[in-house]
């Protein structure tokens, strides 16, 4: 089995956004990054697919040099391979999901792992874009991953539920948080991925087509009303709710 | 120009999301001064499809076959995209909901379209959409435009409202031919939970954090939540300590969630859980520590112990909405 996750390097989620000097992208400064969560999730289940049927994985990602550090950490988990696909601007979904589709036509994996949103513009969209790109099914928001004899079976969260979904390989998997239990890089691990080369190629070209005009902070709350315990909080809040917020 | 809207049904019912999209597309229609179609697809939705006049759509499109009860992400994609090929419909909404979300990014593709995900507010400038979008959780915010001609959107759900009017609609029929290939993936079945609304739909969430000790506790948010019709809610902590399922998370790692109010019960209100959370209209939050992080969002907040402010909340709710 050829297996290939595509993975995103991404602030990490205690860090607090400030707006850059250009008014369009975040201030790096001081940011520390990690592997996107969703990321973790399909990079584990990529490794129990090879560890169920055998074969090899590949992690792909898109981005600077800063990006070889979430490879090496896919790599420390006990992938066998990681390609950076070098582009140093910003790219829209659209630009990220052209590139990783190019290679991966070329490579014709058997299975694509995908996390279910990259959770820095929180777009939700690429997974989805490359399988369309490269005219396979697909599969989002996977809680349950079950490859069977000429079919796969999937579990995927909806609203209020869960859809049963099966298709067939090749095809595209966008994992969601549930689906496993990511293993923790043994050290035996972390010291083989420092000397696992990561592949570098330059990025297919793409073109803007989303642009962002402003990065703003979403406006500032104004300070509440907390009440301190008595017998009267419960009545106060209550009133509070249905004359004031008219929410009840 | 002319602008599509797609409105989600499932069990030959509409989503809430669906009049929200059809609603807000056609203001922006207006506002183009172009013209305006929905579109619905299942079977046997020929006479829900007239719903959406209320909403802004005096024209109806719908790919009715029985082929289509169920979600299929490629089926339902080619639908759509062929429908807005032969309208001419150069901006193309949908709801952010995990159907359309799932449906989107290939119409965007097949129609060599740009898509601008989970908007949270549009306006038009110049002739052009200019669409909102939170970004790193909600903690900034970013305004974009499509540069591409055909322009797709997704629109988060319970963000934009809604309300009914006496408008009507005609629907018409759209021709479906699609081959077995064209479904390639298929809902072999559909396991709708029943009972409390899903939290990303919930006009009112009560959501519980390690405060509350133990499972066994969890009835006290549950009762709660039930006098108001409330969906029910958990920090991550008690997703990870098995004390509740996970599709009940909500924050960074969890759902995304906008309802009118949330009320966080023994949760500090951890950087990653407020970005799950923090665009709820109202917040009001019950925590014995004052200096809780989660009070700093609040609008409504009891400084206390759940075990005594949760049953005494529910009894008085109960006898204020008379239940
Ligand atoms: C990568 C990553 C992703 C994450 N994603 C998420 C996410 O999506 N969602 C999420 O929620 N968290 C997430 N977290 C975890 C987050 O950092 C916090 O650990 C978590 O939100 C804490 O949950 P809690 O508020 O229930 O527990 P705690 O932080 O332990 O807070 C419990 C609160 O209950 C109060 N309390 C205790 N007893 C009582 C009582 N009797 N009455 C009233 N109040 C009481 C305490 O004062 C305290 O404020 C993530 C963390 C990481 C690293
Ligand atoms: N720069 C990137 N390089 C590799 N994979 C990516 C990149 N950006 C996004 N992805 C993948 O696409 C998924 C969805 O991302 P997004 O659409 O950006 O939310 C992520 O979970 C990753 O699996």
């Amino acid at each position: 089995m050829k297996i290939a996750v595509c993975i995103n390097h991404v602030p990490d989620t205690e860090t607090k956004i400030k707006v850059g000097a250009d008014n369009v992208n975040i201030d790096k400064t001081g940011v520390n990054y990690m592997l996107s969560p969703y990321d973790e999730f399909a990079v584990e289940e990529a490794l129990r697919i090879r560890e169920k049927f055998t074969g090899d994985v590949t992690v792909l990602s898109l981005g600077g040099d800063a990006h070889k550090e979430t490879l090496r950490k896919a790599l420390a988990m006990g992938v066998e391979k990681a390609v950076l696909l070098k582009d140093d601007s910003v790219r829209d979904s659209n630009g990220v999901a052209k590139a990783l589709a190019e290679e991966l036509r070329q490579m014709s994996p058997d299975v694509i792992l995908f996390g279910k949103q990259s959770i820095d513009y929180d777009n939700a969209q690429v997974g989805t874009l490359v399988a369309e790109m490269l005219g396979l099914p697909s599969v989002a928001v996977v809680v349950k991953l079950d490859i069977q004899e000429g079919k796969v079976v999937c579990d995927r969260e909806i609203e209020g539920g869960h859809e049963i979904v099966e298709t067939k390989l090749p095809a595209v998997f966008l994992a969601q948080k549930g689906l496993n239990e990511p293993r923790y890089p043994s050290l035996k691990g972390i010291m083989a991925a420092k000397s696992k080369p990561i592949e570098e190629k330059p990025a297919a070209p793409a073109e803007v087509q989303v642009q962002t005009i402003h990065l703003k902070k979403p406006p500032a709350k104004g300070s509440g009303k907390i009440l301190s315990t008595d017998d009267s909080a419960v009545s106060e809040l209550i009133r509070l709710l249905r004359e004031e917020a008219k929410v009840i | 120009m002319k602008v599509l809207a797609f409105a989600e049904q499932r069990d030959n019912k509409f989503k809430k999301s669906a009049f929200e999209t059809v609603k807000a597309a056609r203001g922006i229609a207006d506002e183009l001064r172009a013209e305006f179609v929905a579109m619905v697809i299942g079977s046997g939705i020929e006479s829900i499809a007239q719903e959406l006049g209320a909403y802004g759509a005096s024209r109806v499109v719908t790919a009715d076959d029985a082929s289509l009860a169920q979600h299929s992400n490629t089926a339902y994609a080619k639908v759509i995209a062929e429908v807005a090929a032969k309208e001419g419909a150069e901006v193309v909404f949908l709801p952010a909901s995990q159907m359309g979300k799932d449906i989107a990014p290939r119409i965007a593709v097949k129609l060599g379209a740009g898509l601008a995900a989970d908007c949270v507010a549009l306006r038009v400038e110049n002739g052009n959409i200019v669409a909102t979008r939170p970004v790193f959780a909600g903690k900034a915010l970013i305004d974009v435009r499509v540069r591409t001609k055909t322009k797709v959107f997704t629109l988060r759900p319970n963000v934009f409202t809604a309300a009914a009017d006496s408008g009507t609609a005609q629907v018409e029929k759209a021709p479906v031919a699609l081959e077995p290939k064209d479904f390639g993936s298929v809902v072999k079945e559909l396991k709708v939970a029943t009972g409390r609304p899903d939290v990303t739909e919930a006009d009112i969430i009560v959501s519980g954090g390690r405060g509350l000790k133990g499972p066994e506790n969890f009835h006290l948010i549950e009762e709660l939540a039930d006098v108001m019709g409330a969906g029910v809610g958990a920090s991550r902590a008690v997703v990870d300590a098995g004390w509740r399922p996970h599709d009940e998370q909500v924050g960074q790692t969890g759902k995304t969630v906008s309802p009118t109010m949330y009320v966080a019960c023994g949760i500090s209100g951890a950087v990653q859980h407020l970005a799950g959370m923090s665009s709820s209209k109202y917040i009001v939050a019950i925590n014995k520590d004052k200096d809780a992080p989660i009070f700093q969002v609040a609008d409504y907040g009891i400084v206390g112990d759940v075990f005594e402010i949760l049953p005494e909340l529910t009894k008085q709710l109960k006898a204020a909405l008379g239940k």
